[in-house]
């Protein structure tokens, strides 16, 4: 293993009111590849996703156990700058959510927001952003017309491009496409394969046929638990699991 | 589908026609009997000789609409003014900043503060709002805003407690709630996922409130303003009692004055002539075609900006 870049080591989560939604992971995510994490609905791999980037925290209550070492550092230390955090972390989530502001503006949004004041800079990342999530063509002739103008798998793409403008490490997919089309997610599963090139992919999905295209690594989750996390190929074809056999086999979930 | 049911049906259908109907029946009664009755003093004094006349002349039977309406038009933009900001604020502190314990409580006292009825408000504006206005809130602002160059004039005359500016901020008080109820509920229609993605990308809350929230709820704010708007419009009974119903236009806040509804309610039971009653027929028929073109207007801009691609 090179190149580590999360290290979870014996994570809890639990909900307000002590529910305990994640019981002692540990796995550690290599930089520059694509991660899966699957498993039948409740099962915590959502929960899991939002540990990393600590969106628990905008509710009260929530509560981690263990450590996540994101290059080396504790996230979970009291002293965390969640702002600095969440700009190191980007994420997508299950539906389109553009902001209420034109195609141009959503974009800029984040770049703005990380201390970027200069115009032609602005323009250029936006431009680099739309052309890295393969948006560029649609959008150039109207930036400055209202995202919600665009497609569904259009503004799909938009939030991608928002999430990798501010150059992210890593970059968190909740079941990206589960509101678009099957046109819709080839292009946003191509986007995937080629994001890994810049960032660390980690990806939520309910598809397995999705994990097996795009991902490099596995996760297989049950009942907050890490049942088994290898090589994506491996687990789809020879996993050490009965449990995972049985889910991928389509036998439960 | 049996009989019966189908029976029942038409039964309904029936029943939801002529209610729908009603509606627009007593609508157009009420604008007819408020231009038949107005009709007496249309023929005398015009449209235009009577909303621009400032005359209000029981005795010599002269009668204006000007000082009127400018003292509706005043209250109501005043209140506005003052509330709009300190509604959003509460409506913004009540579902994104206030922890759930304390936001409980808040909510439950913005709706009984829209519960109470507004003569109640008059009584409290008399007799605790206007002496406070008048003893430490007045001197204070003649002191201060009134000894700038032009703004000065809004703060001249003697601070009596009874006047423009008390009436604003009574009137101001009673929409609060109302405004901020409505903001509420619109901010709660902002879904989670999208606030996540904004502070996903490093956005601090007081980013995500102006950035997101509040362009992502104009239209529910500006419904809630508009309703509001209407209130004040119409408002009688808590306006009455501090605006001491003087038919007249001024430049200082600091002035009594009088709004239509005000004056109907004080007036009726002494117009002696037929005149000065159509004349109160018509300044109702005024503050009747006000309130249907602001709520007209408002419902034209509504539809233009969801058109417009704004959410």
């Amino acid at each position: 293993m090179e190149d580590i870049v999360i290290d979870v080591q014996g994570l809890s989560f639990y909900y307000a009111g002590n529910i305990r939604a994640l019981k002692d992971i540990s796995l550690s995510i290599q930089a520059n590849t694509v991660t899966a994490f699957i498993g039948p609905s409740g099962c915590g791999k959502t929960t899991f996703l939002r540990c990393l980037n600590r969106m628990h925290d905008l509710y009260s209550g929530n509560r981690y156990e263990g450590r996540i070492l994101i290059d080396g550092r504790n996230i979970l230390d009291k002293d965390v700058d969640l702002i600095e955090l969440r700009s190191k972390i980007g994420m997508v989530f299950q539906k389109p959510t553009p902001f209420p502001m034109s195609i141009f503006e959503n974009i800029a949004f984040g770049l703005r927001l990380i201390g970027i004041k200069n115009r032609t800079e602005i323009s250029e990342r936006v431009e680099k952003a739309l052309k890295d999530a393969a948006l560029w063509d649609e959008t150039r002739d109207r930036l400055h017309k209202s995202a919600y103008s665009l497609s569904g798998g259009q503004q799909q793409r938009l939030c991608i491009a928002r999430a990798i403008a501010v150059k992210p490490e890593i970059v968190l997919m909740d079941e990206p496409c589960s509101a678009l089309d099957p046109i819709a997610t080839g292009k946003i599963e191509d986007l995937i394969t080629e994001l890994k090139q810049d960032y660390t992919v980690i990806i939520v999905t309910h598809n397995m046929q999705q994990a097996a295209r795009v991902s490099d690594y596995t996760a297989f989750f049950m009942m907050g638990e890490l049942v088994e996390y290898d090589r994506t190929e491996r687990i789809f074809t020879n996993p050490s699991n009965k449990l995972t056999e049985d889910y991928i086999t389509g036998r439960f979930g | 589908m049996g009989k019966e049911s189908s029976l029942s049906g038409s039964l309904f259908y029936v029943f939801t026609v002529i209610s729908a109907f009603l509606v627009i029946l007593f609508l157009l009664g009420i604008f007819y009997i408020l231009f038949s009755e107005s009709y007496l003093a249309i023929r005398e004094f015009g449209l235009i000789g009577f909303i621009f006349s400032q005359e209000w002349d029981p005795v010599r039977d002269l009668f204006g609409a000007a000082p009127t309406i400018f003292g509706t038009v005043v209250t109501t933009l005043l209140a506005l003014l003052f509330a709009i900001p300190v509604a959003v604020g509460i409506a913004i502190f009540v579902t994104e900043i206030a922890p759930d314990y304390v936001k409980a409580p808040v909510s439950v006292a913005i709706e009984l503060l829209a519960a109470i009825p507004s003569i109640i408000y008059g009584m409290w504006g008399l007799f605790t709002l206007s002496p406070i206005m008048a003893g430490y809130i007045e001197p204070a602002l003649q002191q201060t805003l009134g000894r700038l160059p032009i703004v000065g004039i809004l703060f001249e005359g003697v601070p009596m407690g009874i006047d423009l500016l008390t009436a604003s901020v009574i009137l101001s008080i009673m929409i609060i709630p109302l405004i901020a109820s409505i903001s509420r509920d619109a901010f709660n229609l902002v879904p989670s996922i999208v606030k996540e993605s904004a502070y996903g990308v490093g956005a601090t809350r007081w980013e995500v409130i102006k950035k997101i929230v509040l362009p992502y709820s104009k239209l529910g704010i500006f419904g809630g303003v508009i309703l509001a708007m209407g209130r004040a419009l119409g408002e009688t009974m808590a306006v009455a009692f501090v605006l001491g119903n003087k038919h007249q236009i001024t430049t200082s806040l600091f002035d009594a004055a009088a709004t239509i509804t005000v004056s109907l309610a004080n007036e009726f039971t002494e117009a002696d002539t037929d005149t000065y009653l159509s004349s109160l027929f018509y300044l109702s028929l005024i503050l009747f075609a006000i309130s249907f073109i602001t709520l007209g207007a408002a419902k034209l801009t509504i539809q233009r900006l969801q058109r417009g691609g704004a959410r």
